[in-house]
């Protein structure tokens, strides 16, 4: 196409992309990162772009900002903000843009703010890039957009420096920086992915509602169709770097024309407020039964200065039947995590019982523990950081039964027969973590606990960090290895509608009590515990009276 | 802060007396003693020295004599120098400024163009400019010093008479032109180490800052390139350099061994190989303290810049 003869967008169009295509290094994956993708963000909307890692969704956000990195070049297309082709400007008139005419925020708020300068300072340093009034206006500015952003005390948080600040509340900086001069598109790389379900249904709100109040263009990168049914106009449906499908939000969640997008939207896991058929078990008798769990942090700790103490586990008991599974969900620093690692005696506790097949192991020694550890096994969130990188797959699956006594052959046949039952083939055993994707890594953690045939299995987020369409297949693989083994699990997860799909019941965990334990059926449709309330209100895309997708079956 | 103070302080005491102890026992169990080198007299008898050994108090049990010397320490009494009986503390003062002036002047050298080579490399990385920068590096880190030192004095001292081969100063000539002449060649030699060390870490602490996420969302707001770098990068960069700079504080005072003596530059270096050739052990017992007093400072001003620099440590 001669660049003369490119369609001008009409007037109602902030943004525009048309024909782009960016290629890549040699050597990747693929040669593009996308290719021939077109779509328009019309004045006033909000346009999320869906798709999974890999999907060429935040390259594409990039080549609009004009950040890509060197090695990645827009090889043909146009991007056109505001009716102006950028693909091709200076660097200079780049970056005049930048923050003036199209501003981004990003996933990550605990590392997004530099940590060396206060807010205000970091608010101030927009205008002042931008050559934007004078030091004392853009003061006056800056506190303005903090209060309009809800942060408490505006005065006292324009001197704060970034980690006094919570993850909602960094994120609400971000979005005041990204706000300073009201530019007429925003980017928002997957925005709320890191917060907890309560601050995300905030920030999604505060987003929502700042783009109505100044008519606003929002580009809104996600990989969540919940959130796309939060707030979402229109949608860009993105597949390896192309775009399979695109429409209104009611279209594309209501009536999905293409295969990736219905897998997409099935793959949502979804409240079911069902219960599940719990598996009959020959023996009744609890496997896990514990009492009044206690653990407390101290930190500060010195010859002269004073502690800090946090409860991290206060007082939880619960009890766990064999075969089944308990999910335990919470928001960060609600002390699920801790209390995974009290079960397995990563932590020792400092008060309380664990009684695991009628013996109490909270008070055993290491040494005493060790011949019990294979019986109790757990499954990390991190497939990548999980798996030692220089180990073959072999290797990682039969280190532990040798060292507790396992003949090396036999080993060897039953991590073969295992990964297989996992869904990989058995020439997996001879290769190394990093040819696996994320979603074959997190097989392998499973066939590597697996490998002690554990009569409890705790998962500590083991699907968070998943795309949804492999986290659906790992639900239900876990759900099928339970099916056929028996074994008991602890399902650790901030995510209540992953804990819906898998666990017989569920614990509610904040400020480190249990606040509220029940079937799926209660958790989800009578909640007893007003916290219980706010977090399933917080679901984003689960709301009663909102645009619900489809393919929701239970 | 106050008591992060007193904790450093306990610990610097104790650390204090385990290098006391340990460079007290090890003087003093070399074969010979300290008297070995009064025994190469040839006019010196087993009499003469066994009076001297009364007289210095070196009969006494290993334990009484290092109670007494600690506690003359403390007191501010490090004792006599066993060549020519001046007090150490004036031994040391006596050396000090001609190593302060050689150290302070090749350290400022090597922090300046070190920060900038690693910056540069860093924003430039892979360019030719990185290439020969980490090659530069390696070269200066694996000859050593002396053959540099060697090389400079035949070539800009025998060849081309440009510089003075050695000392700090002409005798009779006392002016600051004369002192920074002889200044010239040993204070490049001795940073040629120190710039490859400074741009090496500069270039790491650099490359971890620039791949952060703040920096991306200083380049979204629309800063200019420089200021990206200057105030978001290099600021977070330099954070680990503080520390790095408290470990190279002590060798400001401290000297080079091979560098003052290739040099024969009158610094504290060359009297802690002349002290130990003489076993002029009191001397070296104070260098010995002297030293481990400076490691123990430089160490806690670093952790003090590095809490006064950094938001999260001085508040948190």
């Amino acid at each position: 196409m001669a660049a003369s003869i490119q369609p001008i967008p009409p007037h109602d169009v902030a943004l525009s992309v048309c024909d782009l295509t960016v290629n890549l290094p040699k050597g990747m994956e693929r040669t593009y990162a996308v290719e021939n993708i077109s779509f328009d963000l019309k004045r006033g909307q909000i346009l999320c772009v869906i798709g999974e890692s890999g999907s060429g969704k935040s390259v594409t956000a990039n080549a609009i900002m004009g950040l890509l990195p060197k090695v990645i070049r827009v090889s043909s297309g146009t991007i056109q903000l505001d009716g102006m082709n950028i693909i091709g400007l200076s660097p200079d008139k780049l970056r005049s843009l930048r923050g003036r005419v199209v501003s981004m925020i990003f996933q990550d708020p605990l590392s997004a703010l530099n940590p060396l300068m206060t807010v205000g300072a970091q608010i101030d340093e927009v205008m002042a890039a931008h050559g934007v009034g004078t030091p004392k206006s853009r003061r006056g500015r800056a506190i303005e957009l903090l209060t309009e952003v809800g942060l408490p005390d505006p005065e006292l948080m324009y001197h704060q420096y970034p980690f006094r600040l919570s993850g909602g509340q960094r994120q609400r900086v971000m979005i005041a920086m990204a706000l300073a001069l009201e530019p007429t598109i925003l980017i928002a790389d997957e925005p709320t992915t890191a917060l907890d379900v309560t601050t995300q249904a905030q920030i999604l709100e505060l987003i929502r509602d700042i783009q109505r109040r100044k008519g606003m263009s929002v580009m809104f990168i996600t990989h969540d169709f919940g959130v796309v049914a939060e707030i979402a106009d229109s949608v860009v449906v993105m597949e390896k770097g192309h775009i399979v499908e695109q429409g209104s939000a009611q279209q594309v969640l209501k009536s999905p024309g293409h295969p990736y997008t219905r897998r997409l939207i099935a793959a949502v896991p979804h409240l079911t407020g069902e219960d599940r058929v719990p598996l009959e078990t020959a023996d009744k008798a609890p496997i896990l039964k514990v009492e009044g769990l206690m653990k407390t942090y101290r930190s500060g700790s010195s010859l002269f200065s004073a502690q800090r103490v946090v409860p991290a586990v206060n007082e939880v008991s619960f009890d766990l039947a064999p075969g089944r599974t308990l999910g335990v969900v919470g928001e960060s620093g609600s002390g699920k995590s801790s209390l995974g690692r009290l079960l397995i005696k990563l932590l020792d506790s400092d008060g309380g019982g664990i009684l695991f097949e009628g013996r109490d192991i909270a008070k055993l020694s290491e040494a005493e523990f060790r011949p019990l550890r294979p019986r109790v096994q757990m499954i990390f969130q991190d497939p990548f950081a999980s798996l030692n990188p220089r180990s073959t797959i072999g290797h990682i699956l039969t280190v532990g039964p040798i060292a507790h006594g396992t003949p090396y052959a036999q080993a060897r046949e039953e991590a073969k027969a295992l990964l297989a039952h996992v869904g990989l083939d058995a020439g997996a055993f001879d290769r190394f973590p990093h040819e696996f994707s994320g979603g074959q890594r997190q097989r392998i953690g499973i066939a590597r606990a697996l490998m002690f045939k554990p009569k409890l299995l705790i998962a500590d987020e083991a699907v968070s960090a998943l795309d949804v369409s492999i986290q659906a297949q790992i639900l239900q693989l876990l759900d099928q290895i339970q099916r056929e083994t028996g074994v008991s699990m602890i399902f650790i997860t901030h995510d209540l509608r992953v804990a819906s799909q898998i666990c017989d019941e569920i614990a509610v965990m904040q400020k480190g009590r249990i606040v509220e334990r029940g079937p799926p059926s209660q958790i989800f449709l009578d909640p007893q515990s007003a916290y219980t309330r706010e977090l399933v209100a917080a679901i984003p895309g689960e709301r009663p009276g909102t645009t619900r997708p489809v393919a929701a079956n239970g | 802060m106050r008591g992060f103070l007193l904790n450093r302080l306990s610990q610097s005491l104790i650390l204090l007396l385990i290098v006391s102890v340990i460079g007290f026992l090890v003087l003093n169990l070399l074969p010979g003693g300290p008297l070995a080198q009064f025994g190469l007299d040839p006019g010196m008898t087993q009499d003469d020295l066994d009076r001297l050994k009364e007289q210095l108090g070196l009969n006494r049990p290993l334990l009484m004599q290092y109670f007494d010397w600690a506690w003359r320490l403390l007191q501010g009494d490090w004792g006599h120098s066993f060549r020519d009986g001046t007090p150490v503390l004036a031994v040391i003062g006596r050396h000090v400024p001609a190593t302060l002036l050689l150290m302070g002047t090749s350290t400022a050298i090597a922090i300046a163009i070190g920060t900038w080579i690693g910056i540069r490399g860093a924003t430039h990385r892979y360019s030719l400019f990185d290439h020969m920068a980490t090659i530069g590096a390696m070269v200066a880190l694996s000859i050593p010093t002396f053959w540099f030192g060697l090389v400079g004095i035949y070539i800009f001292s025998l060849q081309l008479g440009w510089l003075p081969a050695g000392n700090m100063y002409t005798i009779g000539d006392g002016s600051v032109l004369n002192y920074l002449h002889h200044l010239i060649l040993p204070s490049i030699v001795l940073s040629l180490v120190h710039v490859a060390i400074w741009s090496r870490y500069m270039r790491t602490a650099t490359l971890d800052a620039i791949s952060q996420d703040f920096v991306k969302t200083a380049r979204a707001k629309g800063l200019s390139e420089r200021r990206v770098i200057m105030k978001h990068v290099v600021g977070n960069a330099l954070l680990p350099m503080i520390t790095l700079a408290g470990v190279q504080l002590p060798s400001i005072l401290t000297g080079a061994l091979v560098t003052e003596t290739v040099f024969t530059w009158p610094g504290m270096g060359r009297l802690f190989l002349d002290s130990l050739g003489y076993s002029d052990y009191p001397v070296v017992m104070g260098l010995l303290m002297f030293s481990a007093i400076l490691v123990i400072l430089g160490n806690l001003i670093a952790d003090i810049a590095v809490a006064i620099v950094d938001p999260r440590i001085r508040l948190g």
